[in-house]
């Protein structure tokens, strides 16, 4: 049943992103208020494992969560059908996740072009 | 009537016609101890008979003088003039969310519907030739039931209720509730049924808790809460395979 | 009070504070939906070197752009929070006393945005 499908994917990738977000929300005040610049941050990032891991899921999480949420907003605000809120849904996951992952790519990889 | 109150007449602004239609302004003599009903029915009686409004019992028992007093969705003949009259001035329109027939009447035909569509009808397992089945009120099923099983399906919740108003596929509180009643009756057979239509679209994943039901529901009924519950049963039966994928 | 056209829709439940926290939760998330593509762009800049993205970072060291981070900031920890609302209500059995929850939640998200705007400005 696609609406129980939805829904599980929804709070499973919101219970999955909860700690996620709460450690982003720490890098950031740190790198923030630090004033790291690019240079320590991919000196950080370049090669590894774990912040490939961190944020390779992340992205991937938050591609099918935000993808299920405009669904549910387009239907419900902007009137629009099954077919073209499935169809907003697709593209905004594969948008969302596509170029998430290649900034995971670029920070673990930089100066790869 | 009661005496009057010496005060100022109300000014009532009440809808006339279908949805292209206008508020109307009537002088209603203001009375200690009047419901907004009272005031409907002197309108209809000695400002203009061809008001049409629907009421039944006017104390409160049978649901069906539901309107939109000053914004809010409410029973009228509950609603006494000197809690909602901001500067002696009123304003009655019909039910939200459902069609309008004329006035101040619905049609609650998409109603009882979704009251269908979300299994909101009890399957028997027995014939009259069986045992009566033995339902003690202590069991956490029943008070489950018990809990939300007052309603007289008067539409304040449906009327209230945003997701209704957003999303026409939407079952709504009225019908989600009656059908937790029916989840939580160890008598009825038609589970299986039932928990497949709650789980699909429109049905009880739909509801984003907004709470503007149990905000507004006159027995102080909590379809949020009853949803809740569905929700957590259709997902433990999705998860199970018992619920088509 | 209007006299003609438009019959009146419901206003006097969007006070309630649940209310307030579900629409705070929807605009939150559709705000970081629109914003993620361009937090991915500015991140991919890496993948031309080191240079591209210190540009991207000297240009966004303005108190403006710090303050639309603080901004950011608010949105996501209220729409986390948002979330934990619903995921406690469709989880656990019924509690009384939510809507001091959502208002306390509310709470939590501005102060951590106003924090973040302490530290970097």
């Amino acid at each position: 049943m696609k609406a129980a499908r939805l829904y599980v994917a929804q709070r499973l990738t919101a219970a999955l992103m909860a700690p996620l977000v709460i450690g982003h929300l720490a890098v950031m005040f740190y790198a923030t208020s630090n004033g790291l610049s690019a240079a320590d941050i991919l000196g950080r990032t370049s090669g590894s494992v774990g912040w490939a891991l961190f944020y390779g899921v992340f992205a991937v999480a938050v591609a099918v969560h935000a993808a299920i949420g405009l669904r549910a907003i387009s239907i419900e605000w902007a009137g629009a059908s099954e077919q073209a809120a499935d169809g907003l849904m697709l593209i905004s996951g594969s948008v969302l996740a596509l170029l998430g992952l290649r900034a995971v790519a670029a920070v673990v990889f930089p100066g790869a072009l | 009537m009661t005496a009057s109150s010496g005060t100022d007449p109300l000014e009532v602004l009440v809808w006339r016609g279908k949805s292209d239609g206008r508020y109307q302004r009537f002088e209603v003599p203001r009375r200690d101890n009047q419901t907004v009903l009272d005031v409907v029915t002197f309108i209809q009686r000695e400002c203009d008979p061809t008001v049409s409004y629907r009421f039944a019992c006017r104390v409160g028992m049978c649901g069906s003088c539901g309107m939109t007093v000053n914004g809010r969705p409410r029973w009228t003949c509950r609603t006494h003039v000197s809690t909602v009259a901001d500067d002696n001035q009123l304003q009655i329109g019909p039910l939200a969310n459902l069609p309008l027939i004329k006035d101040l009447v619905v049609d609650m035909t998409r109603f009882f519907e979704k009251w269908q569509a979300a299994g909101g009808t009890f399957v028997p397992t027995k014939s009259r030739h069986d045992e009566i089945a033995m339902l003690r009120p202590s069991e956490p099923a029943r008070v489950s039931a018990d809990a939300a099983v007052e309603c007289i399906n008067c539409g304040v919740c449906f009327a209230a209720c945003d997701t209704v108003r957003w999303n026409e596929d939407y079952l709504g509180p009225a019908a989600l509730n009656r059908s937790w009643t029916l989840v939580n009756d160890t008598r009825d057979g038609g589970q299986a049924g039932r928990l497949q239509a709650l789980a699909a679209h429109g049905g009880c994943t739909a509801c984003h808790s907004h709470q503007s039901c149990a905000e507004h529901c006159p027995k102080g009924l909590n379809p949020t809460r009853s949803i809740a519950g569905l929700k957590r049963r259709t997902m433990a039966a999705y998860l199970k395979g018992e619920i088509s994928r | 009070m209007a006299t003609g056209g438009e019959i009146r829709r419901d206003t006097g439940y969007r006070r309630n504070a649940l209310w307030w926290a579900a629409l705070v939760h929807r605009i939150s998330g559709l705000a970081l939906a629109l914003f993620l593509p361009l937090h991915f762009l500015a991140l991919g800049l890496a993948i031309e070197g080191e240079a591209a993205l210190e540009t991207f970072i000297r240009w966004s060291d303005t108190p403006a752009v710090k303050v639309a981070e603080a901004g950011l900031v608010f949105l996501l920890v209220a729409h986390l929070v948002g979330g934990l609302r619903v995921m406690v209500i469709e989880t656990f059995a019924w509690r009384p006393g939510q809507k001091a929850l959502a208002t306390a939640g509310l709470a939590v998200a501005a102060i951590s945005g106003g924090l973040f705007l302490i530290r970097v400005i």
